[in-house]
């Protein structure tokens, strides 16, 4: 009986060490898989969907150098994003060492089996408080993230992979965040209607925003000059 | 009826007043303009208000598309005035020169003198807003540069891509020359009954600001006659700056939100300027000059 | 031969609420008349006039002018009228030249610059065309409006007090203007005034309207008292000559002494014998004339009419 309790419980031990050691090394083999791609650049078409904002569809460049520089850039026109939202990263995210890293089950993202993994920033001046990662263990992709931070609040990464799903680039992302209500004087509108149906006025009242970046034209490891940046 | 016209417009420009207003203009707008160049940044922070706390709104946004924008909106309640001081003055200032007395006794109807009157007053009109349309909008890009234009309107925000713009001010300077040129109407038609041209652009402004409380006004009270008001149709360019937009709540380019309103707002005016002239017609065919 | 009649008015009225500018009024002006039109202020003489020129509709009546309709015939008609109403009011921002160039293309005529400075050489403004009308006296003003009122050549011309604010030569050259006018080139003048004077010298037929009706309207010679002429001479033995008349037959108590000049009043047939007298009597007379007062009868004939009004 004694040697049956003892085997459940090395069973059980070495499951928890197991499943551990689990999330361990799938981070680091996410990052490893990151870690492939130096540099990059890519051009992208960026919807901004955001209930009380009218805009176009906006054509954007990003640059990205490890480990931690990225800049978004629009040659002509108006980009419209969270505040401290998309120039999220997860490689300084992922290689923050400063890090407690939390298994937190399984779950279906967009059909995809993930693993939930929690990454809390120990420091106490980090941004970042806490990062949920939605992680496809099969490809080593990261499908799905949920951060919140200190000042901009929180939101929401959806990853969409294709042909560079190798390198864990992703041909789609879908941002999505909150947004304040907002009110503006008259005087400075001086706009006299105020004849919005209820609906559209309850659909303006809607707080949620989404950014939609579908990227096109990636070039990698190529180097990208300091002064972008 | 042509001789009478281009009679007309030759007086309107021989007049030392007629220049008043395009230097007013020209001062307003360079005032405007100096006032965003040097403080466009806490200007545009104003008019974001909340939204730059939780959105970062990158680009140019204080550009002269944007400036242009404020411009319209600031003048074109101050620009009747302009206007008021000649088309007011187009029949009451005839009479109190004493000149009407004989230009009526000349071989034309009097409905040849007041459309040849009104149509030299409307030229003056639009060489006015073509001069702003200079002024707001060439010389705004020439110091402002272009980009897309982000404007606030009452519940929502909207950004037009730069290059859906320009027709959209043709439309819209288009849409204010017939604004003003009711104005025009309006400050000819009390020009009629008047016999010196203070009372006529006293009454024009007075009947203008009087009419833009009650189209601005949010008092259901109001709400019944807002439609009758020339003044509720007079700001309907700026449906030109409004667009239609998908399920995704994306814009379209190239699209109005409201089309029918400016259509609707445009007949109104019409018909305003229509039925001014006419009573205009009536009133001096029926007058006695007596001056 | 009969002279055609150019201006018919018949029973003409004009009510401004209670009051009757003018009430019933005929008349006729025939073509090469001077016809004057005298009455004190008020009289209705400019709300006559404004109607003949379609300022003013007429609460009744009819006005025809070279046999047509005005109301109907309104432009064919005012291309041949040309008027001054009350002062000749012009674009004080333009110049003389400017003015008269917009006018005379407002009355439908061709326009060349020889004509507009031959029309203002004729009424002495050539030397002043580029000046702004700001500038000029009232007598230039006066002197542009008729300029205006002549440019297109009209058969028939208004003038409504026409010499208001002239000096006495410009009064002289408008009078001299409007006979020339009659009889040089057969225009028919209507002339309003209440400078008595003016009408006298000028007039052929005159109308006298006082409180809005038509007092009498016949030739100057079928108005006045062919009985009575007031005689005028200067002499300076003023005092002598005085006392000669009071004890002569021309006593009267119309005789009037102004220092050196002594006016009476006698029948006109005696004129010659009158003079005949003074010859007998040594008086030295320096200037001699007549005049036939039409002051005089206006006066009388307004007061008559006060009197039938009471």
């Amino acid at each position: 009986m004694k040697q049956k309790i003892v085997l459940i419980i090395t069973l059980c031990t070495s499951s928890f060490f197991i499943q551990a050691q689990d999330v361990n090394d799938l981070i680091d083999k996410v990052k490893q898989k990151m870690d492939l791609v130096n540099s990059y650049s890519v051009e992208a078409k960026m919807k901004t969907s955001v209930a009380f904002i009218k805009a176009p569809i906006g054509k954007v460049k990003i640059y990205f150098k490890k480990p931690d520089q990225i800049k978004l850039f629009k040659e002509k026109g108006i980009s419209i994003l969270p505040k401290g939202g998309v120039s999220v990263n997860f490689f300084t995210i992922l290689n923050n060492s400063n890090l407690s890293i939390i298994d937190a089950g399984t779950t279906t993202v967009n059909g995809t089996s993930t693993r939930i993994v929690k990454l809390l920033p120990l420091s106490e001046t980090s941004e970042i408080i806490i990062s949920t990662l939605y992680i496809d263990e099969k490809n080593l992709l990261i499908r799905k993230s949920s951060t919140t931070t200190r000042e901009n609040g929180s939101f929401e990464m959806e990853m969409f992979y294709g042909e560079l799903q190798n390198f864990g680039l992703p041909s789609k992302m879908v941002f999505s965040f909150n947004v304040k209500d907002y009110k503006i004087p008259k005087g400075v509108t001086l706009d006299i209607d105020d004849d919005l149906s209820k609906e559209e006025k309850k659909k303006f009242q809607n707080k949620k925003g989404k950014i939609e970046f579908n990227y096109s034209n990636y070039i990698i490891n190529k180097g990208i000059p300091n002064n972008i940046f | 009826m042509y001789t009478l016209f281009k009679i007309e417009l030759y007086k309107i420009f021989k007049r030392p007043r007629t220049y008043i207003a395009f230097i007013a203009i020209t001062a307003l707008i360079g005032i405007i303009q100096l006032g965003l160049k040097v403080d466009g940044k806490e200007y545009i922070s104003f008019v974001l208000g909340d939204l730059s706390n939780t959105l970062q709104i990158n680009g140019n946004l204080c550009n002269g598309y944007f400036v242009c924008y404020c411009i319209l909106q600031l003048l074109l309640v101050h620009v009747p005035l302009l206007i008021a001081l000649i088309a007011a003055d187009m029949i009451s200032g005839e009479a109190n020169m004493g000149t009407l007395r004989l230009l009526l006794s000349k071989p034309i109807s009097r409905s040849e003198v007041i459309i040849g009157k009104f149509l030299a007053a409307s030229v003056y009109t639009i060489f006015l807003l073509i001069w702003l349309a200079f002024l707001a909008l060439i010389v705004s890009i020439f110091i402002f540069g272009t980009d897309d234009i982000f404007l606030i309107k009452n519940n929502y925000a909207v950004q037009i891509a730069a290059n859906d713009i320009m027709w959209r001010y043709a439309g819209a300077f288009i849409f204010a020359a017939l604004a003003m040129l009711t104005v025009t109407a309006l400050a000819f038609f009390l020009s009629v009954f008047a016999e010196n041209s203070i009372g006529p652009i006293v009454a024009t402004i007075s009947i203008i600001i009087f009419f833009t409380i009650f189209s601005t006004m949010s008092i259901p009270l109001f709400n019944k006659i807002k439609p009758f008001l020339f003044t509720t149709h007079m700001v309907a360019w700026k449906e030109f700056f409004d667009v239609k937009v998908d399920e995704n709540n994306i814009s379209i380019a190239g699209s109005i939100y409201r089309p029918d309103k400016i259509i609707y707002s445009a007949m109104v005016l019409i018909i305003h300027i229509v039925t001014l002239v006419s009573i205009s017609i009536y009133a001096l065919k029926k007058k006695d000059i007596l001056s | 031969m009969q002279n055609t009649d150019i201006i018919q008015v018949k029973n003409l009225s004009k009510q401004f609420s209670k009051i009757h500018a003018v009430n019933d009024i005929s008349f006729t002006v025939q073509q090469g008349d001077i016809y004057g039109f005298l009455g004190q202020n008020g009289a209705g003489k400019s709300t006559t006039i404004r109607m003949l020129l379609t300022l003013i509709k007429p609460t009744s009546g009819s006005i025809k002018i070279f046999g047509k309709d005005l109301q109907d015939n309104k432009k064919e008609i005012l291309k041949n009228i040309g008027a001054i109403i009350e002062k000749p009011d012009v674009y004080k921002f333009l110049t003389a030249y400017q003015n008269l160039k917009i006018f005379a293309q407002l009355s439908g005529c061709k326009v060349s610059k020889e004509m507009l400075m031959n029309q203002l050489e004729m009424v002495g403004l050539a030397s002043r065309a580029y000046d702004v009308v700001k500038t000029f006296s009232q007598g230039m003003k006066q002197r542009l409006g008729i300029a205006i009122a002549l440019i297109h050549n009209p058969d028939v011309i208004i003038l409504d007090e026409p010499t208001n604010g002239l000096d006495p030569q410009g009064i002289a050259d408008i009078r001299n203007l409007i006979k020339r006018l009659s009889k040089e080139f057969n225009k028919t003048v209507l002339i309003s005034s209440h400078l008595l004077n003016e009408i006298e010298q000028v007039a052929t037929k005159i109308l006298i309207i006082d409180k809005g009706k038509k007092i009498i309207e016949g030739t100057k010679q079928e108005l006045l008292d062919p009985e009575q002429t007031i005689v005028e001479f200067e002499t300076i033995e003023a005092e002598k000559a005085r006392e000669k008349l009071i004890f002569s037959k021309w006593n009267t108590d119309t005789i009037f002494q102004n220092y050196n000049n002594i006016s009476l009043s006698l029948p006109y047939e005696q004129i010659p014998s009158f003079h005949k007298f003074l010859a007998e009597n040594n008086i030295p007379v320096f200037s001699f004339h007549q005049r036939n007062s039409l002051e005089d009868y206006f006066i009388k004939v307004t007061k008559e009419n006060d009197v039938h009004a009471i």
